[in-house]
């Protein structure tokens, strides 16, 4: 029939895990649409419409869905759900957020953050933070699923959509946007980044998180942390890669002073290469590392820092 | 305010988990298990809300086979008033997981539902939204902090940019985050006082639930495995081989 992908956005820019999951889609359903749910969100659209596969663009331009709130887009997605047999969403927290309550007004289970598609019905989805991945038949007449985008290339560009507007759905009234604080950095989005430095407790204190922010910024690197680092009041909870934080696969993953519970390297294990710099050499991080260090990390990051320096970076 | 705290009992968080060799699932034979961490911050925010008078009644309720009755006990020593034990054995898909859940919530009528965001088994991270759909309710998913107003709950998430805060008329479904408290360890007088806590036994069916899973597992197999790489002896040289490596 047809697939329905929720695009990923701010209402300026469209986030590249979309692509990824219309990747995900063009491998379950076809034709493909995206929908854009916003407010003011007509730049949102136009790049989807520019994403390769995508075949129609909807767009739901209103105040209602300036900040995707879980309960309202629920209506808008249920509101359009008749017409495909594969609702899509990327595994970020908007997806999470929205896509089980269509599955279960649809009276449909949902497969939680595939990594795979084998084929049209039958999908691999890590388990146990990624210690087991299971292969999962779905023979069900709507696929409700969210995809793990460090899974999925972009499709690239070359599309050129049809973009219709489409109206708001009723606002069920239980729940409302008040605010939010969002981190503000130059930097790199985390998932998005072609190299990642993180930090975790080794740091010791938010003040020395700068040594890691000093080197991240001379690779034009994004930054991470351990939980044990964001528990700790180090960096906000968004630097948190992990099993429950993001997942990322950059080309380099530096980790700084994290001894690599399997809860962190189930966010960070897909990266091509890993670097891991520690002063335990039997800290389990060196295990997955294909370049490991043993060193002081107050002594190495300067030195890193003036090295890369010297190297005209 | 009576609140619901549904609790799972997974493989502890500690355990490396082995799959099976017939690739028919992990192995869960003589492997220690415990409550679900994301499930102990709910109920220690639910404990927490009692201990500041906002909570008259906290109920636990678990679904799985007889051992998750050690579960609820953990939840009863930890300061809820009683449990609910939904006895299966096999998987139960976060749906019908819901569904059960739907039914208990129109038994009791808690104003407030807290759940973990996820289990660490299966990772879904569907339940409390589910239960939020069916019961037309609102919900404040991964949250980082929780006050309680005339009627509504004012709720911070942790979202993928930061936090947000989100404002859900009561009744409602709260799913946890970690960073929303540290759960507190019962204490041995608690321990045994949980003991003579009630704990009703319950089957699907009294629900009128079918938990006959929807989804078929084919296989669950291990993940490809990193090859350990070198160690490198200064900086310098970890600088040469991530340029050879192409990667700076």
């Amino acid at each position: 029939m047809a697939s329905l992908v929720l695009a990923e956005h701010d209402n300026k820019t469209l986030s590249d895990a979309t692509a990824k999951t219309v990747s995900a889609a063009l491998a379950i359903s076809t034709p493909v649409h995206v929908l854009v749910a916003g407010q003011n969100c007509g730049a949102v659209a136009d790049a989807a419409a520019k994403i390769k596969g995508v075949e129609e663009v909807l767009v739901a331009d209103d105040a209602l869905y300036a900040h995707m709130v879980a309960e309202t887009m629920e209506t808008l997605i249920l509101s359009l759900a008749d017409k495909y047999d594969a609702i899509l969403a990327p595994a970020t927290t908007n997806g999470k957020n929205i896509l089980p309550r269509v599955a279960a007004k649809l009276d449909m289970p949902q497969i939680s953050e595939i990594i795979k598609v084998v084929s049209p019905d039958t999908f691999e989805r890590p388990i146990y933070a990624g210690n087991a991945i299971q292969t999962v038949e779905a023979k069900l007449p709507k696929k409700i699923i969210t995809v793990r985008i460090t899974g999925f290339k972009s499709p690239g560009e070359g599309g050129s959509a049809a973009i219709e507007k489409i109206a708001a759905a009723a606002d069920p009234g239980t729940a409302k946007f008040v605010g939010e604080t969002l981190s503000k950095s130059e930097r790199p989005e985390l998932t998005a980044a072609k190299i990642v430095v993180s930090g975790g407790r080794g740091l010791g204190s938010a003040e020395n998180f700068k040594l890691i922010e000093k080197v991240a910024d001379r690779l034009h690197a994004a930054v991470g942390a351990s939980r044990a680092a964001v528990d700790a009041g180090y960096v906000p909870n968004d630097y948190q890669v992990g099993q429950t934080g993001k997942v990322v696969a950059p080309d380099l993953y530096l980790a700084v002073g994290i001894s690599g519970a399997i809860q962190h390297l189930a966010g960070m294990k897909d990266s091509k290469v890993i670097a891991a710099i520690n002063k335990d050499e039997e800290a389990p991080i060196f295990q997955v590392a294909d370049f490991g260090l043993v060193a002081d990390l107050f002594q190495a990051l300067p030195e890193l820092d003036q090295e890369l320096a010297k190297r005209g970076r | 305010m009576k609140v619901l705290v549904p609790v799972k009992r997974v493989i502890d968080f500690n355990v490396k988990v082995r799959v099976k060799s017939d690739q028919t699932g992990v192995d869960l034979a003589n492997v220690k298990m415990s409550m679900n961490p994301f499930d102990e911050i709910a109920v220690e925010e639910a404990v927490r809300l009692k201990e500041k008078n906002k909570a008259s009644e906290i109920v636990v309720v678990s679904i799985g086979p007889q051992q998750a009755s050690e579960t609820l006990r953990t939840a009863l020593a930890m300061g809820a008033d009683r449990g609910i034990l939904v006895k299966t054995d096999g998987d139960v898909e976060p749906l019908a997981v819901a569904k059960i859940l739907r039914a208990i919530v129109g038994e009791e009528k808690p104003e407030l539902v807290i759940t973990g965001k996820q289990a660490i088994d299966d990772d879904s991270n569907q339940t409390g939204q589910m239960l939020a759909a069916l019961l037309g309710w609102g919900q404040g998913t991964f949250a980082h902090k929780l006050e309680l107003e005339d009627g509504a709950a004012r709720i911070e998430r942790e979202v993928d940019g930061g936090l947000q805060t989100v404002e859900v008329k009561l009744p409602a479904v709260m799913t946890t985050d970690l960073r929303l408290n540290e759960p507190r360890y019962a204490s041995l007088p608690n321990i045994m006082k949980a003991k003579k806590k009630p704990i009703a036994e319950k089957t699907p069916a009294d629900y009128g639930v079918d938990v006959t899973p929807r989804l078929k597992v084919l296989k669950v197999t291990e993940p490809a495995k990193r090859q350990a790489g070198i160690k490198v002896k200064s900086v310098a040289e970890l600088v040469d081989k991530l340029s050879e490596a192409g990667v700076i």
